[in-house]
């Protein structure tokens, strides 16, 4: 007789480990092609191969890659911001006004921080509160946001920092660690502990991957967006204090372009820009190639829309060769 | 008599699957051959095939004896062979004529469409099928039967030999189940070779002529239907016959759990009151549409009532969002699995511990074991088939789909649990075994409400019964008044035979 049992079968944890099915991901073709970049700049430059000039270097991209971090919660929940630069002319004009008052450094950040959590809560209540789509909502608040920027300071600039207030984008912690790298460091390991190991972080990847279902599974979908919005907010705003301390003025175009810059990041990083999956280490990988590559063709003096084309066609492989070869 | 088509030895399997091996399947013209299973056992993979949207391992497909492979879905449907599926895939806001022809509109001299030529075919293809429906017509604006006569027309616009029909009945109502059986018989009479299939035991004897049967993967018999009766037929399917359908059970109703009074909603119910008890199964019988997920959404917090009171063990709860709900230890079982219960791109033991997530971590931070520990305490208790954890949900058959989904809210440890159309779409097997589930959570002292609109099951289960129609609650029976004349009676408003 084909009598079937059926006892219950005890089902395994995990069929790979969890470093087997890392040696298979996204973030193992970014480490590739990490490595073959830095190799590469090794040989075409005597210059690369420097502590000091690396460091450097990471100025490149430790602003950008901060808001990186959020936008890479925000685009796996299917929500963008793409408000995220005009975030940043305004909280530098918030600073600018702030300086001009007299404010001392502290006030400083935390104005530059306020305007950047401020701008993130207004997105967030209309696209979480409004329930608006998100990528009209940041289309419009980018003009906004910028917009006042341009209102206040027309051709004008502010400078005339004070001097400790330059620290944030042009100060070390140790040797050759700058406050930016040590910073953005501390960040991604607090939004990698956010993402993969705290519940916010499911429910997050719940949301990008099925918002009605989450919704059904006791999720406050709403509650989760405004607090993705305001933590784009919140970075852009520390993002104002670094590019502002490191430049040294306000211009109402400052940032101008971050905000595809942050995107092509995330997206690079391996995000899903349709949501659901993405990690926080593929963001910073992405993050080290992309400085790597804006530094290895800067010291070779390669022109920048060479640069911008090379990177337009590294971030067209990377997407596509995984569809090519049938992952994913 | 020959087939028009055959599958001779066909495997195909996914990681960690063997989703069909070695299996053959025939269809001839002028005949309906049901395929039948328990779910997972590869009913779906063999339409897939037959379609072109998977191209097997091994094995042989022969169209009029003719050796053939169909490398996408347009080789397939080139060839003759089309699939209608239970979600119909049509384009609202395109017209009725437009969602016929897309892909293949007919087109003037000039290599323009032709929308005249459109127009007229697509008339007449629906008049093929005994429907005057106007080809102008915006397809959002139909009903879901409208709705799958212009996805039948539009199978026939590509002249197709072979039709799949894959569960078309699931989402029509009675009328509508009657008109699909009348255009199966047109397509027979026009000699098409029609694939049939469903979990509906009577559908089946009623309209198929052959059937195939499946187990896990494997082809376990064929047959004419009027040469086999219900049960050798289910033994079959399962492996092992189902002499008793529904769990018998003594209930022990304890004190009242939930109390509705007055509920209250603008547009979908009115004055809905009721008790709910310890250790009850409440049945919600009433036609589809009749207000009884509106209901059960409302206490779950998805919607919010404009008057009414909720109380749970004497203490009044507002419940305005789901999670208030499952705080309150209200939990629902959607009846659309796919959009509102299963998260297929999320990992099995992640769907699970999704509800719980306050439970399984400490200070918002989760702990991995605790999680996994969860998802191995119930799974097992529903016991679930899958090849680890951690594999994707939508990777899993819809029955253990279902299992998983019931698996998230047990896990909650809920005082109500709200399962709506638990069995739905489901294969006899995993029917019997959420019956013989929903029988022991009664028995462990959990309030369950069991919302059908199959009177079987509703009688077979439910230690009382409420009837609504248009909104409102029209009738509560028990004990031996439970019979299936006063249900339809009541659901449809008709008056008590003299």
């Amino acid at each position: 007789m084909t009598q079937q049992t059926h006892t219950a079968r005890a089902i395994p944890d995990r069929l790979q480990s969890p470093a087997a099915r890392a040696l298979r991901s996204w973030e193992s073709i970014l480490v590739a092609v990490a490595i073959a970049i830095f190799v590469t700049n090794s040989f075409t430059s005597p210059y690369f191969l420097n502590a000091w000039n690396l460091s450097d270097a990471t100025f490149n991209f430790t602003e950008k890659a901060m808001i990186a971090l959020a936008m890479a919660l925000l685009i796996i929940s299917g929500e963008i911001d793409l408000s995220v630069a005009s975030i940043i002319a305004l909280a530098s004009t918030a600073m600018g006004l702030a300086m001009q008052a007299g404010a001392d450094v502290p006030i400083l950040v935390l104005v530059g921080i306020g305007a950047g959590l401020l701008c993130g809560a207004f997105n967030g209540f209309l696209v979480a509160g409004l329930g608006l789509p998100s990528i009209v909502v940041t289309i419009g608040t980018m003009s906004l946001f910028r917009g006042i920027a341009y209102i206040v300071l027309g051709d004008r600039a502010f400078t005339g920092y004070p001097p400790g207030f330059a620290y944030f984008g042009q100060g070390y912690v140790w040797w050759v660690f700058s406050f930016e790298l040590v910073l953005f460091t501390v960040l991604a390991v607090i939004y990698w502990a956010l993402l993969h190991r705290s519940s916010f972080g499911r429910a997050v990847y719940a949301i990008g991957n099925n918002a009605t279902a989450a919704q059904f599974s006791g999720i406050r979908v709403a509650r989760v967006k405004f607090i993705l919005f305001l933590l784009t907010g919140l970075m852009s705003g520390i993002a104002a204090v670094c590019l502002t301390s490191r430049l040294g003025s306000t211009r109402p175009s400052i940032a101008t372009g971050f905000e595809l810059e942050v995107v092509t990041m995330v997206v690079l990083g391996g995000v899903n820009i349709l949501g659901g999956s993405g990690s926080i280490p593929g963001i910073v990988l992405a993050a080290l190639i992309i400085g790597m590559v804006t530094f290895g063709f800067g010291l070779l003096n390669v022109p920048g829309i060479v640069m911008s084309i090379f990177l337009g066609a590294l971030l067209i492989s990377v997407i596509a060769l995984p569809r090519l070869f049938g992952k994913r | 008599m020959k087939p028009i088509l055959s599958l001779r030895g066909i495997s195909k399997s996914f990681p960690g699957v063997k989703a069909l091996q070695n299996v053959q399947l025939d269809l001839y013209p002028g005949q309906v051959t049901a395929l039948i299973g328990e779910n997972g056992a590869g009913k779906s993979t063999t339409v897939k095939v037959l379609t072109g949207i998977y191209q097997p391992e091994s094995g042989a497909i022969t169209l009029d004896g003719q050796d053939v492979q169909f490398a996408n879905a347009q080789a397939a449907t080139d060839a003759g062979v089309t699939a209608i599926h239970q979600e119909t895939v049509l384009f609202d806001e395109l017209s009725v004529a437009e969602n016929i022809w897309l892909g293949h509109a007919p087109r003037n001299r000039f290599g323009l469409i032709d929308r005249r030529a459109m127009r007229n075919g697509a008339r007449d293809l629906l008049a093929g099928i005994g429907s005057t429906l106007d080809p102008d017509l915006r397809l959002g604006d139909l009903g879901i039967a409208s709705k799958h006569l212009v996805a039948i027309a539009r199978a026939l616009s590509t002249d197709a030999r072979v039709v799949v029909l894959d569960e078309p009945t699931a989402a029509l109502s009675h009328k509508e189940i009657h008109e699909l059986y009348d255009l199966v018989e047109t397509l027979k009479t026009q000699g098409k070779a029609i694939l049939f299939i469903s979990h509906k035991f009577d559908e089946i004897f009623r309209i198929a002529d052959r059937y195939t049967v499946f187990r896990d993967g494997q082809f376990v018999g064929e047959g004419l239907m009027h040469e086999i009766g219900e049960t050798a037929l289910v033994r079959m399917m399962v492996g092992r016959s189902v002499d008793q359908i529904f769990p018998t059970r003594t209930s022990k109703i304890g004190p009242p759990v939930l109390t509705v009074a007055g509920y209250d909603h603008p547009t979908e119910f009115a004055d809905i009151r009721f008790t709910l008890h310890e250790g009850e199964i409440l049945g919600f019988y009433g036609l589809v549409g009749a207000g009884r997920s509106e209901v059960m959404q409302a206490l779950f917090g998805i919607t919010t009532p404009s008057k009414g009171a909720v109380r749970i063990d004497d203490k009044v709860r507002v419940i305005r969002s789901t999670h208030d709900a499952i705080a309150a230890g209200i939990v629902y079982v959607p009846e659309d699995r796919g959009r509102q219960g299963a998260i297929r791109g999320l990992p099995i033991f992640q769907n699970i511990t999704l509800p719980s997530l306050a439970r399984v971590g400490r200070n918002g931070f989760l702990r991995m074991a605790e999680e996994f520990k969860l998802a191995r305490d119930y799974t097992q208790r529903l016991d679930l088939r899958a090849a680890s954890l951690d594999q994707e949900l939508g990777l899993l058959s819809g029955g253990n789909q279902q299992k998983v989904v019931i698996a998230k809210w047990l896990a909650t440890k809920p005082r109500v649990i709200i399962l709506d159309e638990p069995t739905k779409g489901i294969d006899i097997g995993s029917k019997a075994a959420v019956h013989e589930f929903m029988a022991e959570l009664a028995a462990e002292g959990l309030a369950v409400i069991m919302v059908s609109s199959e009177i079987p099951e509703v009688l077979g289960m439910s230690d009382r019964v409420i009837v609504m129609r248009e909104g409102r609650i029209v009738d509560e029976v028990t004990g031996d008044a439970m019979t299936p004349e006063r249900l339809v009676r009541a659901a449809a408003g008709i008056a008590e035979a003299a």
